[in-house]
């Protein structure tokens, strides 16, 4: 009788309209990817056509490809570097300039993403960098960095640092300490980390856009020039193939989450 | 003991690439970005270092042909645009975000988590895809105009697309499950004894909401305003895609004077208003954080 006290009439109504409103436009693509008419909006019957005219595609599979290629590698370095800083800043003693070193790694997070984008374009320009696959590596690694450092560090934070003391009581090193106590025990952190900054990367649009004039095209860059082009199904089937390897990606990760 | 000595060197050595990164891509270009914003304008695009205060006259004037300067606010409104959009949006996020959060705190363990699922899945479903899907929606021949015109209401209702509302609608979609969590999450550390306390004491369920379930998700609130409003003042894809040409906001008034407007030293100026703004907000909301901390402990 308690626990009624807490509800309010409408809430739930309320809810449900607001998870259609989330939903709607999400089904609206996928539903209309298996419209067999050219013109996105008149049905014309149900067909599967446009999966295979996106899957030949061979833009649209080298844009896949530019984005793998570059997501890959700024997840990687990211994480690294990111794993390398929160170590440091959780577990340091005697760190100087602590809370100042911990905005600097932060840092893409406090300024507007176009603003960043701007800042490599200007800094990439004045260097006479013209290799379009660099720039997206480098851009990309350093916008990453802060989506690793943060899962990292709360994982850190979480963890009893007495496990690693023990360790290093027990006479191990502190190589073997981190690799055989605290790794293990930050690892769920470190996948979090790696996970948010690989699919970062891959959503990027600002900054990719602003630096695509070396012949390297995101996905979402030539997803944008396709929209350009104006709507078509075969754009709608692309998007629902993104769309089922998001839910996947984020299934996985949800899952993982819940067994810890 | 001689670990003492050894420590420092490590904290030094794991900070320093991501120190060395963020100065070189960031802290640096930022500082060139500053230089541009006080440069000339090149003669195929670009900038010649050579100083000048243009670029931000021209955000408020029209220079005439013998130099005399006119007030022109076409760049002003963009800026005003963006901030009321910005607002518009999180007070629109705040609003939607409340009720949706406190429904999901009174489920049962299972079912609040499938929900929360529900909210973070289009976060991870490409930004430019679920932007897409609006133009598909709100398009002339859209989901929409199609649905007004089968229920006989109106034939013409006009271009819903490339409308203010378009933009504030794309905005509010793309970035709501930022205010949902963190609201989410202020909710749930409320004590329920609270609520029923107030209740005990004759409080309504309105006063209740009102005097103590709103006052103490707050800092939630506060959180997830800030997780909205900063990303919508710097947004691009939804003033582009939904805005069209000729409705801009700061986010893609930057991108043409890069792209096609070829005026690098304005495009540094705005980008520079544009950091200023969000640096001031986050300023003002750490000052504040800070007062209030102060008071709590002073108390």
């Amino acid at each position: 009788m308690n626990s009624n006290v807490r509800r309010y009439p409408g809430f739930g109504l309320f809810s449900l309209i607001f998870f259609l409103y989330l939903y709607l436009p999400i089904a609206v693509v996928v539903f209309y990817s298996f419209n067999a008419n050219r013109i996105v909006s008149n049905w014309g019957g149900f067909s599967l056509h446009w999966y295979t005219t996106a899957l030949s595609n061979a833009a649209l599979v080298g844009a896949v490809k530019t984005s793998l290629f570059v997501a890959t590698i700024a997840t990687v370095l990211s994480t690294i570097v990111a794993l390398m800083a929160a170590l440091v800043l959780v577990r340091g003693r005697n760190v100087r300039f602590r809370r100042v070193s911990e905005t600097i790694v932060n840092l893409p997070l406090l300024l507007p993403e176009i603003v960043v984008a701007v800042a490599v374009l200007i800094l990439f320009s004045e260097m006479g960098l013209t290799n379009g696959l660099l720039k997206l590596t480098i851009a990309h690694t350093t916008f990453c960095i802060p989506f690793a450092f943060l899962p990292i560090r709360a994982r850190l934070q979480g963890m009893d640092a007495d496990l690693e003391e023990a360790a290093r009581d027990l006479y191990a090193s502190s190589w073997v300490a981190f690799r055989r106590v605290t790794l293990p025990l930050i690892l769920p952190g470190v996948f979090a980390g790696a996970m948010l900054a690989f699919v970062i990367s891959m959503d990027d649009f600002i900054t990719s856009n602003l630096l695509n004039s070396g012949g390297a095209t995101t996905l979402p860059v030539y997803i944008f020039s396709l929209i350009k082009q104006g709507v078509s199904p075969q754009l709608n089937a692309i998007s629902t193939l993104i769309m089922i390897v998001s839910v996947v990606l984020a299934t996985v990760a949800f899952l993982l989450q819940r067994r810890q | 003991m001689n670990q003492r000595l050894r420590l420092p060197s490590w904290n030094v050595l794991g900070l320093l690439p991501a120190q060395l990164i963020m100065l070189l891509t960031l802290i640096i270009p930022v500082g060139i970005i500053i230089l541009v914003s006080f440069s000339t304008r090149g003669p195929y695009g670009g900038f010649d270092y050579v100083f000048t205060t243009a670029p931000y006259k021209q955000i408020l004037f029209n220079e005439g042909w013998s130099g005399e300067l006119e007030f022109n606010p076409q760049y002003l409104i963009v800026v005003a645009r963006t901030v009321i959009l910005s607002l518009a949006t999180t007070i629109i996020c705040l609003a939607l975000s409340f009720p949706v959060a406190y429904f999901i705190s009174l489920q049962k363990t299972s079912a609040k988590m499938l929900l929360i699922y529900l909210v973070t899945l289009p976060f991870w479903v490409s930004m430019i895809v679920r932007v897409y899907s609006w133009i598909i929606i709100l398009g002339n021949d859209g989901v929409i105009a199609k649905a007004l015109r089968a229920l006989g209401i109106t034939n013409n209702i006009g271009s819903l697309l490339f409308t203010d509302t378009a933009m504030l609608i794309g905005l509010v979609y793309s970035y709501i499950p930022l205010m949902i969590l963190p609201v989410f999450a202020s909710i749930e550390k409320l004590d329920p004894a609270l609520v029923e306390a107030s209740h005990d004491l004759y409080g309504s369920r309105l006063t209740t909401l009102r005097r103590v379930i709103l006052p103490l998700c707050r800092p939630g609130m506060v959180a997830g305003a800030i997780l909205v409003f900063v990303p919508c003042l710097g947004a691009v894809l939804e003033p582009v895609l939904l805005g069209g040409g000729k409705t801009m906001m700061m986010g893609n008034l930057i991108q043409l004077q890069f792209g096609a407007a070829r005026n690098w030293p304005l495009g540094a100026a705005i980008s520079i208003v544009l950091m200023c703004a969000v640096m001031i907000f986050l300023l003002w909301r750490g000052i504040h954080a800070m007062r209030k901390e102060g008071r709590e402990n002073g108390a």
